[in-house]
């Protein structure tokens, strides 16, 4: 089981995500269950929601404290509330950020964890351009499918496709496909397999 | 006026004044095709207004909708007196759920027939006036809301009757209640307080808001059917005399109905879309005292040790009615 | 069709398909989505014929209810904590009334202190109200309840609610297999009401019973709900004869053959469970699970036999008699009499405490070393509660017990999990 953990603001699309990102996993024939943090929705207020994947049913429901991976809407989170808390030391982190690792202070943390899975993106831009909204999450979507490898792009395709519609989905899929490519290139050595390869299937 | 093309000075009888019209001007009630959709037998206290009330109207309202009527009752003296299991009074279908949601329940009535296509079937809602003014309100207020197509009958005798005479927001001031004792320096329920159930229908904007009294039948009649023709929210508050709560005697109670009229203390009148489009003139102006001091429930305001500055402040409130309604012809009194 | 979709929109989903003519809707979280995916559709025309109404409250929303379902409609309302309890009269004279109205409860806890999150305080406080209550695991159980529930509801002429935890069901997103129309309709007949307010054939509903009469018309209710004791374990099975699925019955088990610990629980909970059952089998713990779907009627007899050849169990559960200890472990209690087995109530997750793996790890053991006291409430912050209670023997005015018991924990907008 790969456990996912988003944080984000309220209005970002913090929920969206985890439930696209579970129907990306679920046109991959996987089993995906996404869960917000059940907070009152109130706009700007700091927001976290979870999302596992397995190829087996998931039948646990606790919110995922030891992630395998973060997906960070809005960077300002960092000095406000510990989200890297539970992270695996393997585990992948996709900050939206114009700025480096480095420049947002992450030197330190990141020597405790495998640096080539930490990547930050400037998905708000990507969803300037494309939607025409500062909207981040299909970036960071797509963008989290090349970091981890754990799910195609075509599957990020699909679960676009089915929420929106015309030009919006239009959007949302050159803002992803973007996303994607930059995150590919921004990556040492790709990843040839996915993480969930090995889980017990018993 | 202008809305009731024939008048008839009403003595009591139910028949009267039948004689002289043409068969399609009777009323309902004197008409052998009438429904008895409450049936004799039933457990009103003798000179029970709201028993005659309920009788004409919704007698009426099956006239009207060729018996094609489904009824709601709140609770209350209605529901008690027509009930007691396995008696009933009713000859038309009808429920009674809880005190407080009568409107909703009817409102549930109407959205069936209507998803079931069985259009002809109209819906009545009634109850007293704690059931509508007090705790049905919060129902009463999302049924005119929703503009929901029921008739909601109010019938009025000013206080809590089935629990032994209390305090409504429906009661007058100064009257005796079981909870406004004529006791201490303002005996009696309080001025200044109280709710005017039809001027806030007639603020929700419904098609049709009227008031009646037990001492003009054919009117109440007349509104009932008028009411009927019409479809959304509808609602009639008609004045029904209590001879035990208000200490009248039982043969009164038509009389007491027709000096709350004359006296300007209960304006008649009719209103469409939230605006007035018809009052029952006063016919002789009496001043309230005549109207009060029959009544137990007002004794206290008379005698040796009586309040006439409440009764003045009574006459005040008769007065603004009369002024604010249009209660007297210019050359009336 | 398999799907990829929200609890709620799934329930509204199944709802639609059991074509219900009058839904009555009134906002309360966590109900609200999918009495919202009702409304559109009902907007759009795509549920037909069917009437929704926007009411003023929940009380109203049980009382349009029971009038539309007195004059023959399908009847459906959904709600939850405060909510319920708003309604509270009019669900117990839905009952008495002998209406087959399903309503969905999303499970939440009552205030005060107010709280949004998830438990089954709402729900369990309508135990004796006459409504039936089935408990959904998963959100496909959620789907499939509701339709059982139509069936159920109308062959016996009682209301049911069916429960699901609100948020962790309601809002989570998983996979779930939605029923096609047809099978649906071939599973659920047309309402065939027993009693009908109809101009051609007038009877009157609701008159006042008294003493002569009262005990055999509330016996009726309890003798409907013996008949669902029957009747659940069957429309189960031709439900899944047509459906394809295990889904509903009265209660379920899991790893329990050679259980010498049981575990009862209600609701999604189950799950997170039966993954610690599973750790724990693993390191050669003999534990199992029994899930109770239907929580009234109570299956005494199903949950005495479940239970017969284990030592001791623990009942898990999201609601509290305060005064008393648990609820659901009363009747399981009840179930058990004579038996001399070893019983624990656990108190978890109220107002939404996470109920984890470590958690129920850790509590599992001590029942198994039969270590707990009768009562254990899990993961309850000892030390808040002791402050607490000292300030108020200090202090004549301590203040509002809640507020100051926030205060001590700080700031917990910045933790999760």
């Amino acid at each position: 089981m790969f456990e996912i953990r988003v944080h984000g603001r309220g209005g970002q699309g913090v929920v969206t995500a985890t439930e696209m990102l579970s129907v990306a996993a679920f046109e991959e024939g996987r089993h995906a269950q996404a869960f917000p943090s059940f907070g009152s929705e109130r706009t700007g207020a700091p927001v976290v929601a979870f999302c596992r994947i397995s190829d087996r049913e998931i039948r646990l429901r606790e919110p995922i404290m030891k992630p395998d991976a973060l997906i960070i809407q809005d960077p300002t989170l960092l000095h406000q509330i510990d989200v890297f808390a539970g992270l695996k030391s393997d585990g992948y982190v996709l900050l939206n950020s114009r700025h480096s690792l480095e420049e947002l202070g992450l030197s330190e943390l990141i020597t405790h964890f495998d640096a080539t899975r930490f990547c930050t993106l400037s998905a708000t831009d990507l969803g300037l351009k494309h939607i025409g909204r500062p909207i981040p999450n299909m970036p960071l979507i797509a963008g989290f499918a090349a970091l981890s490898g754990l799910i195609q792009l075509e599957s990020v395709i699909l679960a676009i496709n089915e929420k929106f519609k015309g030009k919006v989905a239009q959007g949302n899929i050159a803002a992803a496909t973007e996303a994607y490519n930059l995150v590919k290139d921004m990556m040492c050595t790709p990843f040839a397999s996915s993480p969930l390869k090995g889980e017990n299937h018993a | 006026m202008g809305f009731q093309p024939v008048k008839f000075y009403q003595t009591g009888t139910f028949t009267i004044g039948n004689r002289l019209l043409e068969p399609d001007e009777r009323s309902v009630q004197s008409g052998q095709a009438r429904s008895n959709s409450i049936n004799s037998g039933h457990r009103a206290c003798q000179g029970c207004g709201e028993a005659l009330g309920a009788r004409y109207a919704i007698d009426a309202a099956m006239a009207e909708s060729k018996g094609q009527l489904i009824a709601a009752n709140a609770t209350g003296c209605l529901e008690v007196f027509s009930t007691p299991y396995p008696e009933s009074s009713w000859q038309l279908p009808w429920i009674h759920s809880l005190f407080g949601n009568a409107p909703a329940v009817a409102t549930g009535i109407a959205a069936a027939m209507k998803v079931k296509g069985k259009t002809e079937v109209r819906v009545v809602a009634q109850g007293g006036d704690g059931g509508t003014t007090d705790i049905g309100f919060g129902c009463l207020s999302g049924m005119f809301e929703r503009n929901d197509d029921v008739l909601y009958l109010c019938y009025d005798n000013q206080a809590y009757m089935n629990t032994g005479v209390q305090r409504s927001s429906a009661t007058p001031p100064a009257a005796r209640t079981a909870t406004t004792m004529p006791v201490g320096p303002n005996p009696g329920n309080a001025f200044g307080q109280g709710k005017n159930v039809p001027e806030i229908a007639m603020a929700h904007g419904i098609p049709y808001v009227a008031t009646a009294t037990v001492a003009d039948l054919r009117d109440l009649e007349y509104k009932v059917r008028r009411a009927m023709k019409m479809h959304g929210a509808r609602y009639i508050q008609i004045f029904v005399p209590c001879p035990l709560g208000w200490g009248t005697a039982s043969s009164d109670t038509i009389r007491m109905a027709r000096l709350a009229k004359e006296s300007g203390m209960f304006p008649v009148f009719e209103a469409e879309h939230g605006e007035v489009v018809g009052v029952s003139k006063i016919r002789h102006k009496i001043p309230v005292e005549e109207y009060l001091q029959p009544q137990k429930r007002f004794a206290h305001l008379f005698g040796t040790n009586g309040h006439p500055e409440m009764v003045t402040r009574m006459q005040a409130i008769a007065d603004r009615n009369i002024r604010k309604y249009g209660l007297l012809d210019e050359e009336g009194c | 069709m398999l799907k990829q979709t929200e609890g709620s929109k799934a329930v509204a989903e199944a709802i639609a398909l059991c074509r219900p003519e009058v839904i009555c809707a009134y906002p309360i979280s966590p109900q609200t989505h999918i009495v919202e995916a009702l409304g559109e559709m009902v907007k759009a025309g795509n549920l037909t014929p069917c009437e929704f109404i926007n009411v003023e409250s929940e009380f109203a929303a049980m009382s349009v209810a029971i009038g539309a379902s007195a004059a023959g409609a399908r009847s459906y309302t959904a709600t939850a904590s405060q909510g319920l309890l708003f309604m509270v009269e009019a669900v117990y004279n839905a009952a008495g009334l002998g209406l087959p109205i399903v309503m969905t409860v999303a499970n939440r806890a009552i205030g005060a202190p107010i709280n949004i999150w998830n438990d089954h305080s709402d729900s369990l406080s309508q135990r004796d109200s006459g409504w039936m209550q089935l408990f959904a695991e998963t959100n496909q159980e959620a789907v499939d309840l509701h339709i059982q529930a139509f069936r159920l509801a109308e062959e016996l002429s009682m209301p049911i609610m069916v429960c699901m935890d609100g948020f962790i069901l309601t809002h989570a997103f998983e996979r779930i297999d939605i029923p096609e129309q047809n099978q649906v309709d071939s599973y659920l007949p047309p309402f065939d009401p027993r009693q009908v307010l109809d101009p051609a054939e007038p009877v009157s509903i609701g008159a006042m019973v008294g003493p002569e009469a009262f005990m055999e018309v509330k016996y009726l209710a309890h003798a409907k709900q013996m008949q669902a004791i029957e009747r659940i374990p069957v429309l189960a099975a031709e439900f899944k004869q047509i459906f394809g699925r295990d889904s509903g019955g009265l209660i379920r088990t899991y790893c329990s053959e050679d259980a010498e610990t049981m575990v009862i629980a209600m609701g999604s909970v189950l799950g997170t469970i039966k993954d610690t059952v599973d750790e724990m089998r693993a390191e050669g713990h003999k534990i199992g699970v029994l899930g109770i779907i239907s929580y009234r009627p109570f299956p005494l007899e199903q949950v005495r036999a479940a239970l017969s050849s284990c030592k001791r169990f623990v009942v898990l559960e999201k609601s509290l008699a305060v005064g008393m200890g648990g609820i659901v472990a009363t009747d399981v209690r009840m179930a058990v009499t004579g038996s001399g087995l070893k019983g624990y109530t656990a108190i978890a997750g109220l107002g939404g405490r996470p109920i984890t793996r470590a958690t129920l790890h850790k509590l599992f053991l001590q029942a198994e070393q039969e270590l707990l006291p009768p009562v254990t409430f899990v993961d309850l912050d000892w030390e808040a509660v002791n402050k607490q209670l000292t300030r108020e023997q200090q202090t004549r005015r301590s203040g509002p017990a809640a507020e100051n018991m926030l205060h001590d924990k700080g700031l917990i907008s910045a933790k999760f999990g």
